[in-house]
């Protein structure tokens, strides 16, 4: 199997006052064809490692490797092979889509047409409109549009969705999924836990510089020890809803936590629990107001491991 | 995806054409930017022409003491059209000459029998001309008789003007604006937009990038030039008396320098605060000193190494020197020398220290 991105004990430390250890030793191996996902809340050290690989930015020590070559001996190669898209880029404001693409086609050897790129991207209506008149998603999806129009093997993606709104956000997922039918393969990093699970084949969760974990999602879910969550609330009215322990007992439940008015309930089966919840709510002549499960997400697997929510509560996306 | 072929080598352009067509198509989507680069050294010709037009006959303001016996002083300056009379009492006379209103204050003594007294400001060329105009003129009329016989030749020729002497100045001043503004703001914008990270993380090659801004500045300097040349021609009939391709090769060559000095200006800056500043630290010694609007020669003997050192001072001189005197590039080796000097050093050291990411 090849290796499309191998990095080993990779850190970086920015100089500033006190030093920031942005980057703590992270070793990856992603593999050719796959999806790969670097997910962490902010100053987790996702752009930086990214832009480490990129070769845009010098770590302190360790070891890069992409495609088989190095940044220090073959970055053209690398460069002519691998398509990115920064965490924040404004392109040219007065410059057509088509311009745009014709631009960044004109800076690689072998690439594809500029106005298919653009119809993969669903742009091909705004071809001729300046890039200031486009919409949050449609220049997101042109930064990506840029980045494929170099017929990439390897594609960077830095926060491609952050701040889009959810029609925006699934026809990125769905250029983005496009591209790895290929067979070729994607770095992407994220906050959004679903787009992760979506999207990635395995996923790296970053925390204060370090991977914390690694698997596929399911695996990771699968480590929580309970693959699913039931929230229910019961009538509003009652002066004394009883403790969350109180439900702790019923069969299949290994955990629980009362918040707002409604209960969750970490399950590994939730055909066992919901029969023995209704009996023990008839019984204590409580009714039920809502009832829904749904399955475990990466991100209780980030509360569990670090006691903190991944997504931050507001939208303050930077 | 699937219908993206690979494309043919022919859908591809030279990098170095589409970084050059891109630059230019930014450049005229901008009017501010043309505004400041074509409209700006011509309102500076049209105010400038017009301000300093060479009148034929210049008329001083001549200030008479009121007093006794001034009527035959009076009379006696009032028919001659150089000057323009006024009459008013001590103090009045004295504040006017002393805010610049009147050039020469005459008092006459005991009803002009005593003789006159002048007062003038010497370091005001105006004021030492009017005052011998006005002792010519009365010493005639008191009887004087000129010794020598003397006869007047006056010529105006284009060539001599102060706007013939203006416009190569601010071909120069376009020249040196065009490239720091011009490429300057452009890099520290594409810096502060991730524009300069997003290039060189592509196959770019950093020369094509920097060739094609030199490349872009010289495509839109032609036509500035042009337009300021025409303009002088047409409205104050500003001729070239020497060759067309000397001068050409002379604004090549000073749109080259200040490419240069641009690039060496935006290759660090990270705000556009730093960037303005180093701009102005950069052209205000040579908005001064280079002779732009007057002649170097007036600044102290000290200083003109320096002022010969500064990238402006030969830009403008070989152009005059061109325009005015017909001389040819062979004349200009010296001028030549530090103008490409200044180009070939701050664009490699440019080159050198450019910050991209
Ligand atoms: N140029 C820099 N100088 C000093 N510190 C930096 C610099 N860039 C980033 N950092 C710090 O390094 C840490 C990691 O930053 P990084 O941008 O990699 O985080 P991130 O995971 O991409 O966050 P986000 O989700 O907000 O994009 C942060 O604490 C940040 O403040
Ligand atoms: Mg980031």
């Amino acid at each position: 199997m090849t290796l499309a991105i191998r990095s080993s004990n990779l850190v970086k430390t920015y100089r500033a006052k006190p030093p920031v250890e942005a980057v703590r030793g992270i070793d990856l191996e992603v593999e050719e064809g796959e999806c790969f996902g670097v997910l962490g809340p902010n100053g987790a050290g996702k752009t930086t490692t990214i832009e480490i690989l990129e070769g845009l930015l010098p770590a302190t020590s360790g070891d890069v490797e992409i495609l088989g070559l190095r940044w220090n001996r073959d970055a053209m190669a690398i460069r002519e092979q691998i398509g990115i898209s920064l965490q924040e880029t404004r392109l040219a404001d007065k410059v057509s889509v088509l311009e745009t693409l014709t631009l960044f086609r004109s800076f690689y050897r072998d690439g594809i047409d500029p106005e298919a790129v653009m119809r993969s991207v669903s742009l091909e209506e705004k071809s001729r409109a300046w890039v200031k008149k486009l919409s949050g998603g449609q220049k997101q999806r042109l930064a990506v549009a840029t980045a494929l129009v170099g017929d990439p093997k390897l594609l960077f993606l830095d926060e491609p969705t952050t701040g889009l709104d959810p029609s925006s956000r699934r026809q990125l997922w769905d250029i983005i999924a496009g591209f790895r039918e290929q067979g070729r393969t994607v770095l992407l990093t994220t906050h959004y836990m679903e787009e992760a699970e979506r999207l990635c084949d395995r996923v790296a969760i970053l925390d204060g510089g370090k991977v914390i974990a690694l698997g596929t999602p399911p695996q990771l879910i699968a480590g929580l020890g309970a693959e699913h969550i039931v929230e229910f609330a019961i009538d509003s009215g009652v002066s004394d809803p009883p403790l969350a322990e109180h439900w702790n007992d019923l069969p299949a439940v290994t955990g629980s936590t009362y918040e707002d008015g409604s209960y969750r309930l970490s399950v590994s089966h939730p055909h066992l629990v919901i029969p023995a919840l209704i009996d023990r709510l008839e019984g204590s002549g409580l009714r039920m107001a809502s009832l829904t499960t749904r399955h475990a997400s990466l991100d209780d697997v980030f509360v569990s491991l670090t006691g903190r929510q991944l997504e931050e509560p507001e939208g303050d996306h930077e | 995806m699937s219908e993206a072929t690979p494309a043919r080598l022919a859908d591809r352009q030279h990098p170095l054409i589409a970084l050059v067509n891109a630059r230019l198509r930014e450049f005229i989507r901008e009017p501010a930017a043309i505004f400041w680069v074509y409209g700006f050294p011509l309102l500076m010709m049209v105010a400038l022409g017009v301000a300093f037009r060479d009148r034929p006959v210049d008329q001083f303001t001549v200030v008479v003491q009121k007093g006794a016996g001034v009527e035959k002083l009076v009379d006696a300056l009032q028919p001659d059209e150089r000057f323009r009379v006024e009459l008013y009492d001590q103090a009045e006379s004295r504040r006017r000459l002393r805010t610049g209103k009147t050039d020469l204050v005459i008092v006459a003594q005991d009803g002009g029998s005593g003789g006159y007294d002048f007062y003038f400001d010497p370091t005001r060329p105006g004021s030492s001309l009017a005052r011998s105009m006005a002792n010519d003129v009365l010493q005639r009329a008191a009887g004087r008789d000129d010794v020598v016989a003397s006869r007047i030749h006056e010529t105006s020729e284009p060539g001599g003007r102060y706007i013939d002497f203006l416009v190569p100045g601010l071909l120069g001043m376009g020249l040196m604006g065009g490239g720091l503004w011009g490429l300057g703001f452009a890099i520290v914008d594409m810096r502060l937009r991730k524009l300069l990270k997003r290039y060189v993380a592509t196959p770019m090659k950093r020369s094509h990038f920097l060739a094609a801004l030199g490349i872009s500045r010289l495509v839109f300097t032609i036509p500035e030039i042009l337009v300021l040349l025409a303009f002088a021609h047409f409205f104050f009939g500003v001729v070239n008396h020497g060759s067309y391709l000397a001068l050409g090769v002379l604004v090549v060559l000073g749109a080259f320098c200040f490419t240069g000095i641009g690039l060496l200006v935006g290759s660090r800056a990270e705000t556009l605060e730093t960037a303005s500043g180093l701009m102005n630290l950069v052209m205000l010694p040579m908005w001064i000193l280079s002779g732009i609007f007057f002649s170097v020669d007036r600044f102290p003997e000290a200083i003109q190494p320096i002022i010969m050192a500064l990238p402006l001072t030969p830009v403008i001189d070989s152009m005059r020197q061109v325009m005015l005197e017909g001389v040819s590039l062979s004349a200009l080796g010296m001028e030549i020398a530090i103008v490409a000097a200044w180009g070939a050093i701050t664009f490699v050291l440019a080159l050198r220290w450019f910050r991209w990411t």
